[in-house]
């Protein structure tokens, strides 16, 4: 009987296309504690999407581990997936930090990561490696362009807020940069308590009386929900700018008409008008009943570059990290392609405004500047 | 002679925020000291209380479509709550001792963090201010969000109703009797079980009332309860365990060090409450205004 049954399966494998795929094995590394895990669920939402859409679900074991945004925690769950759980692939990571602290294993072990979201600057400038590639966005990326436009755009003046980490500094340094070159200048900065203020009153109150054209943040998260909601609530007649994750369609509806009239930089707008993500969109409301946000998108796009890369030579370790810097395609963002000096994403980034039509909260946008791409900054491969 | 009047309304602008901060930590920090000093109990899901006021308030204020049945009806929810924690866990837990008391309660904080996650979803949740209070009052040269103005005066009522309570009347001697010395407060006759949970309830209701208050202004997150344990607990230790006074005092302290850190000082703001909190240790380990002598 037992022979039979054995027997049945070689047959059924072999009509079922005749060869046994051996499955890929991916770890994915999210938060799912902590003010950045709404983030992290809507990472692996767009991931399963991807995979879904392509109806190769079952060719993808997915191993979850939770970094709770801590470097210790994410590095030792890193080691958990590469050594016990022996992953082909990494996919994730939320915070700059833990990218930071994972940097130098991953690179040791010689096991692909595809970063779907942490920014840090280092991970694809000084301190990149072949085995990470990154196709959400670099903190420098996303503020550059914002802070070249604010210039153009006669904002002689600026006074700036973010969280206390590698993030915050990072993304505003790059704005204090190009701002700075366009002929801005930087009046008043200061960083708030990563993940401890909840009251902005105090900054608030002391950026409102800096006086400057422009008050440029960047907070993502529930943080951003409530630091939005409370500049509202003070009437500061100066303009709030900021990365766009402080007004993230992920929980823009959480901050109501506070949002409305914030100006912000992304790359990525569930409004774009292209057949890509039209499609995207609409896939991905029928499963989950809410438009995508930037994040699903990051981990759409990491599904999509981790399949090319499997059919294009196979899911060893190396044939990975050999073949997912080559991807190009157009994705729901706009065409994307790898930066194969820092294995950094090329994209383009699109200035917006939040608007309020029809009822619901969405997303104007104002300017595009195309295939933004980072300097190498002392990445050598 | 401007940059004098901008600089005195932009002083008068930190003392009411940190006066607002103030009194949410007092609503949150007089429901814990006053179970202390009556119970001898430690129970840190008071802030998952909290938490819980904002969630609850902020479904019904969907529900009902007013702030004000919410600010209403989610106390009394959480009191419930509370009455059932206090049945199931923290009646069996009272001669269980510190250690078991915290490490129970403090484990009642994550199953509660889970219980709002499966309920409520991970992304934070906003609450409107009503209408009447969703603009800024202007006065004195300044202008201030009314919402905010409001939370100063609920503290502040919250605060003289506690007061007279305990100073003026019969219960309030009665509990008082019995944060001083519980045996004799019994063997006069008070009967010190039904007191507990009377004030173990409003205590919870307390908590509640602040969870609600504080959503249109913070939000409501699965880590708010958390965040605000801790400069609760220091509110507490300061103040004294068990002592109103001290839960007013420490909640002022505690307001005023943390907006004028920030704004005097960023880079210290966050060490400087540990530092007075070291500083109290040291000194006075009852806390600035003990509840027993």
């Amino acid at each position: 009987m037992k022979r039979f049954f054995a027997g049945l399966l070689v047959v059924l494998t072999l009509l079922n296309g005749g060869v046994v795929r051996a499955d890929t094995k991916v770890g994915l590394l999210l938060p799912n504690t902590g003010v950045l895990a709404a983030l992290g669920t809507a990472i692996s939402e767009g991931f399963l999407l991807a995979l879904d859409e392509a109806g190769r679900s079952d060719e993808f074991t997915l191993i979850t581990e939770d970094t709770e945004i801590k470097p210790a925690i994410g590095l030792a769950k890193a080691r958990k997936l590469v050594y016990q759980d022996e992953v082909d692939v990494i996919v994730g990571v939320v915070s700059s930090g833990v990218l930071g602290a994972l940097r130098d294993f991953i690179h040791g072990a010689e096991t692909p990561l595809i970063v779907a979201n942490a920014g840090n600057n280092h991970a694809t400038g000084r301190d990149c490696s072949p085995y990470i590639m990154r196709v959400s966005f670099s903190n420098g990326q996303i503020n550059r362009p914002i802070g070249t436009w604010l210039a153009e755009q006669g904002v002689k003046t600026a006074y700036t807020l973010a969280a206390d980490y590698a993030a915050g500094h990072q993304m505003i340094e790059s704005f204090g940069k190009a701002f700075t070159d366009g002929g801005g200048t930087i009046i008043g900065s200061e960083f708030t308590p990563f993940g401890q203020t909840k009251d902005f009153s105090a900054y608030l109150t002391k950026a409102q009386a800096a006086g400057a054209d422009a008050i440029f943040v960047f907070y993502a998260g529930s943080e951003a929900i409530n630091f939005v909601k409370q500049y509202h609530s003070f009437n500061i007649k100066t303009p709030l700018y900021g990365s766009g994750f402080l007004t993230s369609p992920l929980y823009v509806e959480a901050q109501g008409d506070a949002a409305i009239g914030v100006i912000a930089a992304l790359h990525y707008l569930p409004t774009l008008d292209t057949p890509e993500n039209k499609i995207f969109v609409d896939a991905y409301r029928k499963k989950y009943g809410t438009i995508p946000s930037e994040y699903a998108v990051q981990g759409y796009d990491a599904a999509l570059s981790l399949m090319a890369a499997v059919d294009a030579g196979g899911n060893s370790r190396a044939a990975l990290a050999q073949n997912l810097p080559k991807i190009r395609y157009t994705g729901p963002r706009g065409p994307l392609r790898i930066d194969p000096k820092t294995n950094n994403i090329i994209q383009n980034i699109y200035i917006y405004d939040t608007v309020r039509k029809n009822g619901v909260l969405t997303q104007k946008r104002l300017a595009t500047i195309p295939g933004v791409r980072d300097d190498a900054a002392g990445c050598k491969m | 002679m401007q940059n004098v009047a901008m600089d005195v309304s932009f002083w008068i602008l930190q003392c009411l925020n940190a006066l607002q901060y103030a009194m949410l930590l007092f609503l949150l920090s007089v429901g814990l000291t006053v179970i202390f000093g009556l119970l001898n109990f430690v129970n840190l899901a008071h802030a998952s209380l909290y938490m819980l006021g904002a969630y609850l308030g902020i479904s019904l204020a969907a529900l009902t479509g007013s702030f004000w049945w919410a600010l209403l009806i989610a106390p009394l929810l959480v009191m419930g709550i509370g009455a059932g924690l206090y049945f199931t866990l923290i009646a069996r837990l009272r001669t269980a001792g510190p250690m078991n008391q915290v490490l129970v309660t403090f484990g009642l904080i994550f199953v509660f963090l889970d219980l709002v996650r499966i309920g409520w979803g991970d992304i934070a949740l906003g609450l409107a201010a009503p209408p009447a209070l969703s603009g800024t009052l202007h006065f004195l040269g300044i202008n201030y969000p009314s919402y905010r103005l409001f939370i100063i005066g609920l503290g502040g009522t919250v605060m003289a109703g506690m007061w007279f309570i305990l100073a003026r009347t019969q219960i309030g001697a009665m509990i008082r009797a019995s944060v001083e010395n519980t045996d004799m407060a019994a063997a006069l006759g008070i009967d010190v079980s039904r007191l507990f949970f009377l004030v173990f309830c409003c205590g919870c209701a307390l908590a509640g009332l602040a969870g609600v208050a504080a959503a249109p202004i913070l939000s409501a997150t699965t880590t708010m309860g958390i965040t605000i344990l801790i400069p609760t607990m220091i509110v507490v230790v300061i103040g004294g365990l068990g002592s109103l006074e001290g839960a007013i005092l420490g909640s002022l302290i505690i307001g005023f060090i943390d907006v004028f850190g920030a704004v005097l000082m960023p880079s210290f703001s966050a060490l400087l409450t540990y530092a007075l909190l070291a500083a109290v240790l040291v000194w006075r380990p009852h806390g600035l205004i003990a509840a027993r002598g």
